[in-house]
């Protein structure tokens, strides 16, 4: 079979110096000047979630997925990077929802609000991303309490609000389902015993031997000596 | 006899994707989809897996659309170009049994590639989601190969052909999204007669393109959602369009005096 190319020697030499010259002139207008300015974004509201359907062509786990690391990596701007403090809370609840309506069961968006952007230096900030993650877990209580029960410990311990504490408490307790372990469905009787409600504790613990859902023996003696623990507490509080 | 003109034809279809390097490229994109799917891993915090296979389901179901598309165009320009097609027309051969044996060798090699495809995406997820995946995925690129031959046929020109097929299946695949936005409260309440023309010509749309939002979803292999339900529909989509865009085809080519 003949070689379908000549040899290089039938280049011009005019050619080949052009087609240097090029490529060092390329080189030398890539390090032109100054280094260009770097103007950070701020995060904006997303489009539609009609709009969002539209361009993800029929595959919206895609485009939800696509969309999430996106917005995960936008505290990340050309090598610099924004604090959570400096991201628009509303936008980025706004992004997170509609992403949750692309890929409802996508677990990313809950674990990204409650893990990630609710570690902001901003009270104000914190609780809203926290109430986000509230609203969202009843529409899937059965997949999303893991994120609740998170920001459930964050009010607790970081915004040392043990009222709404509770009230993630209560919302993954009234919701439980049989595949939720214990722990999840306890947390309430730890905050109401901090919050001094004794008496409703008790009630809880009660509640929960009584209907038969703790079978494990472990967990009844454990119940049963914290039973005892806040009936003496009670007693001793009653004196 | 015509059975065995269609079954040469479709042959040197297949030999044509071997010595035009069509599945070589296919094989650079799938070395490529699997580079960018493990950066993409790389980002995922959580869901990681979920988030490969999808990335890389996406991935590899627009690389095959596109490659397979410009095959089926550029193969057929060609044989106009080339005058081959007259030479195929000059033997005692039926239009219809060209036109098939074309057919057949396209869906042949959309049907390699997408059981290419079908055997990378197998270490992402389980193999039941992933064979309807693939047989989804053939299905989708069916009717995108028969589109391709309707408009090479008409156009006899690769980048006129190959835009009609683009816009089809953009539109194919959101028609459906497109629909939800007519029907809702802003283009509801509007009176304007363009508002209902949009809505009116978008409805009409949505009847006459295939429903392709339903095809070769990333969802059944990250959920494993996939159903006998949604094989049916596939199916039976595939069938009906291909043999809309087949009558169209040959309506065509028996007018075209050649």
């Amino acid at each position: 079979m003949n070689n379908p190319q000549r040899s290089l020697r039938f280049v011009p030499t005019k050619v080949i110096w052009l087609f240097a010259v090029s490529v060092i002139l390329q080189i030398i207008w890539h390090f032109r000047g100054t280094s260009p300015e770097i103007h950070i974004q701020p995060l904006n509201p997303p489009p539609s979630v009609e709009l969002l359907r539209v361009l993800s062509l029929g595959d919206t786990v895609v485009s939800a997925k696509i969309l999430m690391l996106w917005l995960q990596s936008f505290d990340s701007q050309r090598g610099h990077f924004l604090s959570y403090k400096q991201l628009n809370y509303i936008a980025l609840q706004a992004w997170l929802e509609h992403l949750l309506q692309l890929d409802p069961h996508s677990q990313y968006p809950l674990f990204a609000a409650s893990h990630l952007y609710s570690n902001v230096s901003d009270s104000v900030k914190q609780r809203q991303i926290l109430e986000f993650v509230y609203q969202q877990f009843f529409a899937d209580p059965h997949h999303r309490w893991p994120w609740l029960a998170q920001a459930a410990v964050l009010a607790k311990h970081r915004l040392k609000d043990l009222p709404l504490a509770l009230k993630y408490a209560q919302a993954i307790a009234n919701h439980a389902t049989s595949s939720m372990p214990l722990w999840a469905q306890e947390m309430q009787v730890f905050i109401l015993e901090e919050l001094g409600e004794l008496e409703q504790a008790r009630l809880i613990i009660g509640g929960m031997l009584v209907s038969g859902q703790v079978t494990d023996p472990s967990e009844i003696k454990f119940l049963n000596d914290k039973l005892q623990q806040l009936e003496k507490k009670a007693g001793e509080v009653n004196k | 006899m015509a059975i065995q003109q269609i079954f040469t034809l479709a042959a040197y279809v297949v030999v044509e994707a071997f010595r035009t390097r069509f599945f070589a490229i296919i094989v650079t994109l799938l070395a490529l989809g699997l580079g960018l799917t493990r950066f993409v891993g790389q980002v995922a915090i959580i869901e990681t897996q979920a988030v490969q296979s999808s990335w890389l389901a996406a991935f590899l179901r627009l690389s095959a659309m596109y490659m397979v598309s410009l095959f089926v165009i550029t193969s057929l320009v060609r044989e106009f170009h080339d005058h081959s097609i007259y030479l195929w027309l000059s033997l005692p051969m039926r239009r219809s049994s060209y036109f098939l044996g074309k057919s057949v060798g396209f869906a042949l090699v959309a049907g390699m590639t997408a059981l290419l495809f079908g055997v990378v995406l197998l270490s992402y997820a389980p193999i039941v989601p992933v064979g309807l995946w693939t047989f989804s995925l053939w299905c989708e690129l069916l009717i995108v190969t028969t589109m391709s031959v309707l408009c090479a046929l008409t156009f006899h020109q690769t980048i006129g052909a190959f835009s009609v097929v683009l816009g089809f299946y953009i539109l194919a695949r959101s028609i459906n999204a497109m629909q939800l936005m007519t029907q809702g409260p802003l283009l509801q309440n509007a009176h304007s007669w363009s508002d209902h023309l949009i809505s009116e010509s978008v409805t009409w749309l949505a009847k006459l393109l295939p429903h392709l939002e339903h095809f070769t979803q990333s969802e059944w292999l990250v959920y494993q959602t996939g159903s006998l339900e949604n094989l049916v529909f596939v199916l039976m989509q595939t069938a009906i369009y291909v043999m809309l865009l087949s009558a169209m085809s040959l309506f065509d080519l028996y007018r075209k005096n050649l």
